[in-house]
């Protein structure tokens, strides 16, 4: 007997849901072959507003939960990535790249989470400080998280990429809104149905899809985003550059048009943390 | 919520409803879901959004309220952001102890002093009570009384002294402006909050307002609840002649609620309702969004909560 055929529809997830775009507007997507896959979300700028509205409400209890148990929870995102592997790589294969390099690629991005879970209770060790001062004071220094953080991947590297971007984020207690690979958005998809169910707070990652240049202005421009964690080509580069300016944001940017190593060491670490952190000091008098 | 119907109701509440006749509830929340649908472009966008800063009724009730927060308040009022041409709003809600701090912030401006009286929010107070707290909020300078309505006796089918009521609080106010409010949520069904909006209708004065809410128990104001007081309000208009205003209060936080509150009215009772002395919003929380999405409109790019006033959190 043949089965009906149950084709899924991809969609968005924003705010701990699975969501249309609000224009309900979706645009095809094809495998390699040039066979339709299926209706990928096209969201506008009215989405991302909307995900940073539910980014900046889980902000606060993401950003106060033990670093011990942002670790725990980054771990079960990589567990909940390792069960569905198989998935991930067929998802990265569907662009045309070959299933070994698929493969490779999810292995890394599952081992660049468990490499950001192991820092969240490190990182602090090693860019807060105890400051030598003239004066009786004890003088700190401490991390904080700035806030909600816009993430825009590049086109290859469909899920190493946007992992590389959002990990280092939420390791310090940020939030972002990321906007996916325009070509390639499949795995972001995916990736959002295993951040549901890895007790990763909903609205603390959220995940759109859609056309870079609809939304890239208001990326830019957006006041409630602290800091932009982008790889772009040069005029996209410029018009994020002239938004922050104006909202005074933070950017940090990737040039998309140099082919970019995700692989590498250098694409992961506490540098990256302390690229979207504060630093808050604390003069504190003690006796003489 | 709970239902009675018109059929099964006190013989009082069957009388008055063989009168003014009944709600159709599946019809109101059909009519109000379309309110939300529909699409505002720029120009008008800023139309309402203006027009919705000049009703706010800008209101704090609280139990830990000081003169020092009430001043800051009027300040808010007379100047809701210090940046573009954005109107003051409508009037200042406080408790009638707080009358008096406000009043002398907003002497000589168009921002009026609206107090809370008649033991607000429960009502359940003597009527002697009731009206000396109307008599020493008129006195200290409240241009609007917001009161509550006696549910207890509503519900039990007395209404001649639910209205009696009304009318001693109308006769206390003097000159000042009466707000009845009807207390919807303990009113249960839309045929009773047609019923009270007729009751109350009757014995307050022209431009008197009809109030949802005290914005003190769970549920508050809807779009739904709203309707069957506008279309209430029209009734009795088209009976009478009589305009009587309206003033929806608790659960609207966002200007996307307030356009589609607005949508109602326009829609309902026409351009005559599209102003500060026929329509108000008693809200607190609802200023700080209008003015954020005017700034938004005014300079393009979506603004962060920080940059008004009264927001709480940095994050």
């Amino acid at each position: 007997m043949t089965r009906l055929l149950i084709t899924k529809t991809p969609k968005c997830y924003v705010g701990g849901a699975f969501i249309r775009s609000e224009s309900g507007r979706v645009a095809p997507l094809h495998d390699a072959s040039g066979a339709f896959f299926a209706n990928i979300p096209q969201c506008t700028r009215k989405d991302l507003r909307n995900a940073v509205e539910a980014a900046a409400k889980a902000g606060p209890g993401w950003a106060k939960r033990s670093a011990f148990n942002r670790g725990q929870i980054l771990y079960r995102l990589a567990e909940m990535m390792e069960a569905r592997s198989g998935e991930l790589t067929e998802a990265v294969a569907l662009g045309g790249t070959s299933k070994a390099e698929a493969s490779r690629e999810v292995a890394a991005s599952i081992e660049r989470v468990v490499h950001y879970a192991g820092w969240t209770d490190k990182y602090e060790q090693i860019l807060g400080s105890v400051n030598p001062v003239a004066s009786t004071h004890f003088n700190f220094t401490v991390t904080e998280p700035m806030g909600i953080i816009g993430v825009i991947a590049p086109d290859d590297s469909p899920l190493l990429a946007l992992v590389s971007l959002i990990l280092p984020a939420i390791t310090s207690g940020n939030c972002v809104v990321a906007l996916a690979s325009s070509t390639q958005p499949y795995p972001s998809i995916l990736l959002g149905e295993m951040l549901a169910t890895s007790d990763l707070p909903g609205g603390v990652v959220n995940l759109l899809t859609g056309l870079r240049s609809e939304m890239l202005p208001t990326f830019a421009t957006h006041e409630h985003l602290r800091a932009l964690s982008v790889a772009v080509n040069a005029a996209d580069r410029k018009t994020l550059k002239l938004g922050a300016a104006e909202s005074v944001k933070r950017v940090n940017l990737l040039k998309a048009e140099e082919p970019i190593d995700w692989f590498s060491d250098k694409r992961q670490g506490v540098e990256e943390i302390r690229a979207l952190i504060e630093f808050k000091t604390t003069w504190h008098p003690v006796g003489a | 919520m709970t239902t009675m119907p018109a059929a099964t109701a006190p013989t009082s509440l069957r009388r008055l409803f063989d009168e003014i006749g009944t709600v159709d509830q599946v019809g109101i929340e059909e009519r109000v879901a379309k309110f939300t649908t529909r699409s505002l472009k720029k120009k008008s966008k800023v139309f309402g959004l203006r027009l919705a800063v000049s009703m706010v009724d800008l209101t704090t009730l609280e139990g830990k309220d000081t003169p020092g927060k009430v001043a800051s308040l009027c300040q808010k009022a007379l100047r809701p952001h210090d940046i573009g041409d954005i109107p003051p709003t409508a009037a200042v809600c406080v408790y009638p102890a707080m009358v008096k701090h406000a009043k002398k912030h907003v002497v000589g401006t168009q921002v009026k002093i609206a107090s809370v009286a008649t033991a607000f929010p429960s009502g359940q107070a003597p009527l002697k009570t009731r009206l000396a707290e109307v008599h020493a909020a008129v006195n200290d300078g409240a241009d609007e009384i917001d009161m509550v309505i006696n549910r207890g006796a509503f519900l039990s089918g007395e209404f001649g002294r639910m209205q009696d009521e009304i009318a001693a609080v109308v006769e206390a106010c003097g000159q000042s402006t009466l707000k009845v409010i009807l207390e919807v949520s303990e009113l249960e069904t839309y045929d009773n909050i047609r019923a009270a909006s007729f009751l109350a209708m009757r014995v307050i004065r022209p431009g008197d307002f009809i109030k949802t809410s005290t914005g003190k128990t769970s549920s508050n104001a809807t779009l739904g609840n709203n309707q069957v007081m506008l279309e209430a309000i029209r009734d009795h208009f088209l009976a009478t002649g009589i305009p009587i205003a309206m003033k929806p209060a608790g659960g609207i936080r966002t200007a996307k609620q307030a356009l589609h509150f607005l949508i109602a009215v326009k829609e309902t009772l026409g351009d005559d309702w599209l102003n500060n002395r026929r329509y108000r919003f008693g809200a607190s929380a609802l200023l700080n969004d209008l003015v954020r999405q005017l700034e938004k409109e005014r300079t393009g790019a979506y603004q962060a909560p920080w940059n008004f006033s009264d927001a709480t959190e940095g994050y």
